[in-house]
């Protein structure tokens, strides 16, 4: 078995034993967006306007909510200056952890997410789009979040210097997903949002482990 | 201390290194040697730079003066060799608690690209404890699981950051074992240690004489 499928296994196995992250992700997820109809009311035109936006932020909330915890504990424990030493490159270790994380936290997002579209109101025609668009988008949350989640390491509050750093980021993916979704609603054309985060994920694969891994070094120093 | 010879030994060896660790200058001026089946124990107060002296060894960080080879090669021209022929044991033993001891062995092992987990376990007498999940160890049990990683993938160098820390007395004649066998197959060791370990024929190297005030 080659290193990198090595690690990502170990990291799936660590996340199915503690079983705290992919649960809390999407519990956060379907909580926070139950808790719209609430506060806007419950008037389906109303909530049909703004579903693809309520599902896209609060995809990427809870994407950001376990993104502290993607090296904070090798960093803890010392595991992460053992696999800094490792023959595999940093950078293909921390794709092997992205890939990892994304299969816990960003599918489950992805698979829940039309259910929830349901109670907003969703238009039917958005549906594949939806789902279609998360597909493309988390995985550039994972990726994105790694750089985010290596810069603050080994600081106090780490958790908010994260968010700080990484929403930003995250506004491209945001417009697109969402744009994305309103496109083919509106009967037009989703294809040039969906290739606009196709670019950025394309984009993201080599460089964000490239910086991640650069911050990841600087922590160690 | 005494000019790097011309001719650069088998082995590896430190040449003039300096560290800071912040605003602090920690050493300055550090030769060392360590030829194959050699051993250094790095002694020295706490805060003396015995860790930052094996971090360097390791590649974690970097000289602020002064260069590491390795039989004559600058280690800083092919990092990713340098990893490969090298544990590094720190302070962290790098074990999960919800990760069987077996587990956990397998995976570092198999991250080096295999080994043979089970004289690992043997080495160190964590046979028993294969299928224990690490929570349930001692601090003791988990530095013996950290010391095992060296043995079930075999690497010419090891650096290990006090080893003896947490380790019963039968646990230490373990690792002073572990230790031995590396050597007599030609593995270099370099240890920082508080308690005086009999080791056949260690050089000793006190960062004392070295260290720097604060800049």
């Amino acid at each position: 078995m080659s290193a990198f499928r090595r690690l990502v296994l170990r990291d799936l196995r660590l996340a199915f034993r503690q079983g705290g992250d992919a649960a809390m992700v999407v519990g956060f997820f379907v909580l926070t967006i139950v808790l719209f109809p609430f506060g806007v009311g419950p008037e389906p035109a109303l909530l049909a306007r703004v579903a693809a936006g309520i599902l896209w932020v609060t995809a990427l909330l809870a994407a950001l909510l376990s993104l502290e915890r993607l090296f904070q504990a090798d960093w803890e424990d010392g595991s992460l200056e053992a696999l800094a030493l490792m023959p595999l490159p940093l950078e293909a270790q921390v794709l092997a952890k992205c890939l990892a994380h994304w299969l816990v936290t960003g599918l489950p997002l992805v698979l829940v997410a039309p259910l929830l579209g349901l109670l907003l109101h969703l238009d039917a025609a958005g549906y594949p789009v939806l789902v279609l668009s998360l597909l493309l988008g988390t995985p550039s949350l994972s990726l994105v979040g790694a750089i985010g989640a290596g810069l603050s390491l080994g600081a106090r509050r780490g958790g908010v210097l994260l968010s700080l750093l990484v929403l930003p980021l995250y506004i491209p993916i945001l417009i697109f997903g969402v744009a994305a979704v309103e496109a083919s609603i509106g009967g037009f054309a989703a294809r040039p949002h969906l290739l606009l985060l196709g670019a950025f994920l394309a984009g993201a694969l080599p460089l964000a482990p490239l910086a991640a891994a650069a911050a990841l070094r600087q922590a160690l120093e | 201390m005494p000019a790097p010879s011309p001719q650069p030994p088998l082995g590896f060896a430190g040449l003039r290194l300096a560290c800071r660790r912040g605003e602090r200058l920690v050493f300055a001026g550090l030769d060392f040697a360590l030829p194959p089946g050699g051993a250094l124990l790095l002694t020295g107060p706490n805060g003396s730079g015995k860790s930052s002296l094996l971090r360097l060894m390791a590649g974690l960080t970097r000289p602020e003066a002064g260069h590491l080879v390795w039989n004559g090669a600058p280690i800083a021209e092919d990092p990713a060799a340098h990893r490969a022929r090298l544990h590094f044991i720190g302070h962290q033993d790098a074990v999960k608690p919800v990760l069987t001891v077996a587990e956990t062995l397998a995976f570092w092992a198999g991250m080096r690209g295999g080994g043979d987990v089970a004289s690992g376990l043997q080495r160190f007498r964590l046979a028993a404890l294969a299928a224990w999940p690490c929570r349930l160890l001692s601090a003791g049990q988990r530095r013996r699981l950290a010391l095992a990683r060296c043995v079930a993938s075999p690497a010419p160098l090891w650096l290990l950051d006090e080893p003896a820390n947490g380790l019963d007395a039968e646990a230490l004649t373990d690792l002073l074992a572990a230790i031995a066998e590396h050597r007599a197959a030609g593995g270099a060791v370099a240890l920082s240690t508080h308690a005086t370990l009999p080791l056949a024929g260690a050089a000793e190297l006190s960062l004392t004489a070295f260290a720097r005030r604060a800049a």
